[in-house]
């Protein structure tokens, strides 16, 4: 617990914020999010726009390695936009959770490149969370180095020149570089198309090792839960334009001869819809402070973050839907795009209800054990 | 803050300390010393007790004073006054009122206890009936005033009477600073669900207010009660707490000490609460940081929303935790208890005080109105009392 920590935004950040913001309305729109669902994968450059013009993929990569050796902080305020715009980037998974499992593994080189743009992906499940499980990964490796195995339901893998693999070898766990065309990639219906998933089969791969044993989980670990911890300001971004386009809706709508925002059945459900997002600000500019300043708090400050902002964001997104009625219900309103990511960040890198379990022994709150005996099962 | 004006901070305080030793001195005469010092409230103007610097500097001085062993003014014996009377005096008194009452308010001289609900005036607070007439330069009082914690002990009450009952209801308002001394004033206890008498009714029957106490100008007193809430709710709201802080800490120790009581279920939910607890404290953290910062709002109002559902479902997840001990209550003999003290009382004592979160200091159900269409811009709700001469409204 540390409250000496700067819980609101610097100039800087609130710069930066409006440049993503800018860049999102000149070139995305909800329009585009939902001809994902249809298929349209066309690229109208944000990707290259926010990591070549914005350069800020390399925000979390530190200067010597070649990136901008900026902070979780500066990455937070970058995904509470992007949360907002629902802009189909692969900025979580490759300039925030690649990027840190290769600066963890002091990859110079490829963090480099992925501080410079290169989309890189974690072979991990979209749904996995910083529990050791990359200990226990379905890639192995045979006697002539080539790989086998596949992960499923990975995501940023779409777009990924490379891939970071957790492989189980017999001297343990191992992480390989594995170039895209070493890979099939095979994309997943997703319940959220604007983060696509996609089947990656590793058999007869060959790549570079990165790192091996406990560092190898460990950078794993380490990586997913600042993920899970900078992913509470894309939930945040989300659940406000929920709250706001709501607020909007409400404010015009007119039934009864009333607009529909005067009835105490939705004021009242938005004014408390409005403290939980307030809320859910701080705890996911706590994750990201605590991140960036490698307090040791960060490890509870990360689930209490996913524990917390997760659930916001669905109920922002179902409040959404519920208080614009039929319109809510249709495929040309965005509230659906809005409503798919909520749900499904819901279950990205742990549920709720798996930090909780994460957070008990962190907290001195065990299941079950006897008193004085702190340790949880 | 920055770093000079704290070291400036320090060394002031350190000059202050070595010249009044808290150890030898007496409580009363220690802390007039530091009223005089600007120490009291540090973001006070100079010869109020402060010495015009920001609110959160207090934090520092209140951290130095405790380290060297000073007696605090008891603050949970003034609630009302410091938390309430003291911001409203400072913003709407004259210079003599706040030289006559900050200072023995702010040592403990003084208390002070809160004259404004009614039988018939709760959420709806500006309907109030008390009548105050004036007589030259008296003003003399007649009503019944309700919920009025202290009222035995307090010195001096503010109190909302109305002045003008030709006019609207918001208008004719008029906010005063009440003697508890006074002829024709009766301070009945009031017991309530806990079994104890934590308030009071407080009848006045001609009661004589010299105009010199009257509180800002004839026809404010909407205005100056208002202030007064609104100082109620940032103070609750932006107090720093600790991790672990309130309820959760008394249900997460019962937890650790008594892991006989523990069951999957209870686990799950005391888990989901403690995260909602800690998300609750961090945004008090931020929300303290934005009125450092200047940034003003109505999120007190939003903040006293979330605590009051938060610490009723812990207190009643702490009956559940309890089992066959939660069956069990620790008094229900009538009694007059000399101040607040929420945690120091059995479960069953909090699981039913915590029921009045949501109704005192403005029901949750206001608030959420508050919150929707001050922060959220929603309309209003429609009023058909609100253009009405007070005395032609029905009742």
């Amino acid at each position: 617990m540390n409250d000496d920590l700067d819980l609101l935004y610097t100039d800087v950040e609130e710069s930066l914020r409006d440049a993503v913001r800018t860049l999102m309305a000149r070139r995305w729109g909800p329009e585009r999010g939902i001809a994902r669902y249809d298929g349209d994968t066309s690229d109208p450059g944000l990707w290259s726009a926010l990591s070549g013009e914005l350069g800020l993929a390399g925000l979390l990569v530190p200067e010597e390695f070649g990136g901008a050796g900026a902070s979780a902080r500066e990455a937070a305020v970058v995904l509470e936009e992007l949360g907002r715009a629902m802009a189909p980037v692969p900025y979580l998974t490759s300039a925030v959770v690649a990027a840190r499992v290769l600066v963890k593994v002091a990859d110079k080189e490829l963090a480099g490149e992925v501080a410079g743009g290169q989309v890189a992906a974690l072979a991990v499940p979209l749904s996995a969370a910083p529990d050791g499980s990359a200990a226990l990964a379905p890639v192995t490796v045979g006697g002539d180095g080539c790989l086998s195995g596949e992960v499923r339901g990975v995501a940023g893998a779409l777009d990924a020149e490379v891939l970071i693999v957790p492989v189980t070898a017999a001297t343990g766990t191992q992480l390989w570089a594995v170039e895209r065309a070493a890979v099939r990639i095979t994309p997943v219906v997703s319940l959220d198309m604007t983060r696509q998933l996609a089947d990656v089969d590793l058999a007869g791969a060959t790549g570079r090792l990165l790192a091996d044993g406990d560092m190898a989980v460990r950078a794993v670990d380490e990586a997913l839960e600042l993920g899970a911890a900078l992913l509470a300001s894309e939930q945040v971004g989300l659940a406000q334009w929920c709250l706001d386009t709501t607020l909007d809706y409400v404010k015009t709508r007119r039934q009864f001869g009333r607009v529909v925002g005067g009835f105490q059945a939705l004021k009242h459900r938005l004014a408390d819809l409005y403290v939980q997002v307030e809320t859910a600000h701080a705890v996911a500019r706590y994750a990201a402070v605590t991140a960036a300043a490698d307090d040791p708090d960060r490890a509870v400050a990360a689930s209490v973050a996913q524990a917390y902002c997760a659930d916001v964001a669905v109920l922002a997104a179902e409040e959404c839907v519920q208080m614009h009625g039929g319109i809510a219900m249709t495929w040309e309103h965005p509230a659906h795009l809005y409503l798919k990511r909520a749900k499904a960040d819901q279950l990205v890198f742990g549920t709720p209800g798996n930090h909780l379990v994460r957070l008990s022994p962190l907290i001195d709150l065990p299941a079950r054990g006897t008193a004085g005996q702190q340790t949880a099962d | 803050m920055a770093d000079q004006e704290l070291d400036e901070l320090t060394a002031h305080v350190s000059d202050f300390l070595a010249a009044h030793d808290p150890r030898a001195l007496g409580r009363r005469e220690f802390l007039r010393a530091r009223f005089d010092a600007g120490l009291a409230w540090v973001h006070f103007p100079v010869g109020l007790g402060g010495l015009g610097l920001a609110r959160e500097s207090q934090t520092h001085v209140d951290a130095l004073l405790a380290e060297a062993g000073a007696p605090d003014n008891e603050p949970e014996r003034n609630t009302i006054g410091l938390g309430m009377a003291a911001p409203t005096i400072l913003q709407f008194g004259t210079d003599e009122q706040k030289h006559r009452f900050l200072r023995p308010l702010f040592t403990g001289e003084e208390v002070w206890c809160q004259l404004f609900s009614e039988p018939g005036a709760g959420s709806d607070l500006a309907g109030l009936t008390t009548r105050a007439v004036r007589e030259g330069d008296t003003w003399v009082v007649n009503g019944q005033k309700v919920w009025t914690s202290g009222a035995q002990t307090s010195q001096w009450a503010i109190l909302v009477a109305r002045t003008n009952p030709e006019v609207t209801k918001h208008a004719g308002l008029t906010y005063f600073l009440c003697d508890m001394s006074a002829p024709g004033i009766d301070v009945r206890p009031l017991r309530q669900i806990t079994g104890e008498a934590e308030f009071n009714e407080v009848f006045l029957t001609d009661v004589r207010i010299p105009d010199a106490h009257r509180l800002g100008a004839e026809g404010q007193g909407w205005q100056v009660a208002n202030a007064t809430l609104m100082n109620e709710r940032v103070t609750i709201a932006a107090l720093p707490r600790p991790r672990e802080g309130g309820m959760i800490g008394v249900v997460a120790d019962t937890w650790r000490r008594r892991p006989e009581l523990r069951t999957p279920e209870l686990h799950s939910r005391l888990l989901k609460l403690w995260v909602e607890a800690e998300a609750a404290r961090i945004a008090a953290t931020r929300l303290r940081q934005k009125l450092a910062a200047g940034q003003p709002g109505h999120e007190g109002s939003a903040m006293k929303l979330g605590f009051a559902g938060l610490a009723q479902r812990l207190s009643g997840l702490e009956l559940e935790l309890l089992g066959a001990d939660g069956l069990r209550y620790a008094d229900w003999t009538m009694r007059v208890p000399d101040r607040s003290d929420f945690t120091g009382h059995d479960a069953g004592y909090r699981y039913l005080r915590a029921k009045g979160f949501s109704i005192e200091g403005g029901t949750s159900e206001v608030l959420r109105n508050i919150v929707a269409e001050r922060v959220l811009g929603l309309p209003a709700e429609p009023r058909v009392d609100k253009d009405i001469p007070w005395k032609d409204l029905p009742r």
